[in-house]
């Protein structure tokens, strides 16, 4: 017993992985924060979209030696107006431009790294690597996420108004357009924090399960915000403590938890859930009968 | 109570950026104490007027001034207060019923938006008045049509907007609630509140606007309903757009009586006229 218990504190008692927790559950809290606005708006995408798009300005920090961050904002702005520039330009639809734009850049990035392959770690960047995350890129990560979780603490009513009716934010004097830009721009970078966890692909994951499954559990956006957070941080930090155990991919772990919450939500959620909604169904036809 | 609510649009035109003009040179002033209908086709710069109001768009020409201000120092002020359409909102959204209501009181809070003692009042009046108390805690999505517009009418009372304008006030919305809704706006009235209504339920303007501005991209006219609201001028204004049904001669009279009834409608209540006058409807309880 006493051996199980010692067993299962192992991980606590290595720095990279208590390094590797904390700021996984810290990542994961604050992207959980901005899913609850993303899914709400259809734009669920948008983070994919970015985390893709930001690929060749983080294998280019690291070939040039800059910080990641620098890197991933500049190819994040290009991506922005690549999307914006040919939206205005043609006739074609915003999903084709995305697509068009964050894979284009996608592939200027896998491209990159395979031209240098010894100062990228290209599989670093697509699949994460917390576990080896180095000193100055906790920093890095740690400022963006704190930064953000204080910015939306503060905002975070104004954008759900803005979000909910732009028209009556606007008559009570709320500027929307510059909330939208604050909120693309935390959302930017909490991508960029979450590539160090996740990776560019799960990064999706990241921004939209918890949220989505919030959304099944409530009917109030306080308590939406308070229940995404929650299990953003939960299973990021569960994710990390499991993976050294499996001697798994850490991210891989954090967004199959999220998977499985997300499932047991769509299954058992009191109002929302697919079996509360045969209940009602039975209960009708009873009541009718 | 004197409120001095007051909208003056004056030579307003509004370009769009990919080049097309909205609207064109239009003007019309409204005092305080007004129900005021908007009317025109699809496409007349009905929204366009609207969203100048609310500042979403810029008037290439001309100017607006709510109550004296410009538009930007009149919205900071929560002068504005306005009444979406259904369709415009989204019903699945995570808010109850209440939450809604409160969002009308941000506008007078700090920049935390925390609700004091007096938001909480004035949000719990807000929604007796229009009969919610009841559903405040539900969901949004929950709501038949009439009540889902009667929230979003608390909202206008509980942020006490001077002036409030109404998208389709009356899309999807019952008989009694129409009447509920009229009642309410007559209150408003009295209490020297100016009501903007953006409507195609042309039969009903007759009944609780006491001016009309007809639009088709300018101004055609604008003054007191009796004077405005003719048969001419709204044949002028759709144009070849409204259905247009003419009873008269032996079809309708046995004797030899001139007049004939007119059916003008657009998608919603007709608009009757009998001879050249309007035909209102009987105040309710003498039907």
């Amino acid at each position: 017993m006493t051996a199980l218990a010692t067993e299962l504190l192992v991980p606590f008692s290595y720095s990279y992985m208590l390094k590797a927790m904390w700021v996984s559950a810290l990542v994961g809290g604050v992207c959980a924060f901005l899913s609850a606005y993303l899914m709400l708006k259809g734009w669920s995408l948008m983070g994919d979209a970015l985390a893709h798009s930001i690929v060749p300005g983080v294998a280019a920090a690291y070939i040039i030696g800059a910080p990641f961050a620098v890197g991933a904002f500049f190819a994040g702005i290009l991506a922005s107006i690549a999307m914006y520039f040919v939206k205005q330009k043609s006739r074609l639809r915003e999903d084709a431009v995305i697509g068009l734009v964050f894979t284009t850049l996608f592939a200027l990035g896998l491209f990159m790294a395979s031209v240098r392959p010894t100062s990228v770690n290209i599989q670093g960047i697509v699949l994460g690597n917390i576990l080896a995350i180095a000193d100055e890129d906790v920093v890095q990560v740690a400022i963006i996420a704190a930064v953000s979780l204080v910015v939306m603490a503060f905002i975070w009513k104004d954008l759900m108004v803005a979000f909910f009716d732009e028209s009556h934010a606007r008559s009570i004097g709320i500027n929307t357009g510059l909330l939208k830009a604050v909120f693309f721009t935390l959302l930017s970078a909490c991508t960029v924090a979450a590539l160090q966890t996740v990776g560019a692909c799960l990064v999706i994951a990241m921004v939209v399960t918890p949220g989505a499954t919030a959304y099944l559990l409530t009917d109030r956006f306080g308590r939406l915000i308070v229940i995404s957070v929650a299990l953003g941080v939960g299973t990021s930090f569960t994710g990390a403590y499991i993976s050294f155990f499996l001697d798994g991919a850490t991210g891989g772990v954090i967004v199959t938890l999220q998977t499985l919450l997300f499932l047991a939500a769509f299954l058992f959620a009191p109002r929302h859930g697919l079996l509360a909604a045969r209940r009602r169904g039975r209960l009708a036809v009873e009541s009718a009968a | 109570m004197a409120l001095g609510a007051s909208i003056v649009v004056q030579d307003l035109s509004v370009t769009y950026s990919n080049g097309f003009t909205a609207v064109r040179d239009a003007s019309f002033v409204l005092d305080p104490g007004t129900i005021c209908a908007l009317v025109g086709v699809n496409g007349s710069g009905k929204s366009t007027i609207f969203k100048a109001i609310m500042g979403f768009v810029r008037p290439s020409a001309g100017q607006i001034r709510l109550c004296g201000m410009p538009v930007d120092e009149a919205l900071k002020k929560n002068i504005v207060a306005y009444v979406p359409q259904s369709e415009d909102v989204d019903w699945n959204f995570p808010v109850l019923v209440e939450t809604v209501v409160m969002m009308g009181r941000y506008g007078h809070m700090n920049f935390l938006r925390m609700p004091s003692r007096v938001d909480r009042y004035k949000v719990d009046e807000a929604l007796e008045r229009v009969g919610m108390t009841a559903y405040r805690k539900r969901q949004i999505g929950e709501l038949s049509g009439g009540q889902k517009k009667r929230v979003f009418l608390a909202r206008a009372l509980a942020q006490e907007g001077r002036i409030i304008l109404l998208d389709e006030p009356f899309t999807g919305v019952d008989v009694k609630t129409e009447t509920a809704i009229v009642g309410l706006l007559r209150e408003l009235r009295a209490s020297g509140h100016l009501m903007l209504v953006s409507t195609h339920n042309l039969g009903s303007v007759p009944d609780f606007c006491d001016r009309v501005v007809l639009l088709n991209r300018t101004v055609l006219a604008a003054g007191p309903t009796a004077e405005v609201f003719t048969q001419a001028n709204l044949e002028r204004a759709f144009g070849g757009v409204l259905r247009n049904f003419q009873l008269g001669g032996q079809a309708l009279h046995q004797d030899d009586d001139a007049r004939s009834v007119t059916v003008l409608t657009d998608d919603e209540r007709p608009l009757v006229f009998y001879g050249d006058k309007p035909h209102r409807r009987e105040p309710p309880g003498e039907a």
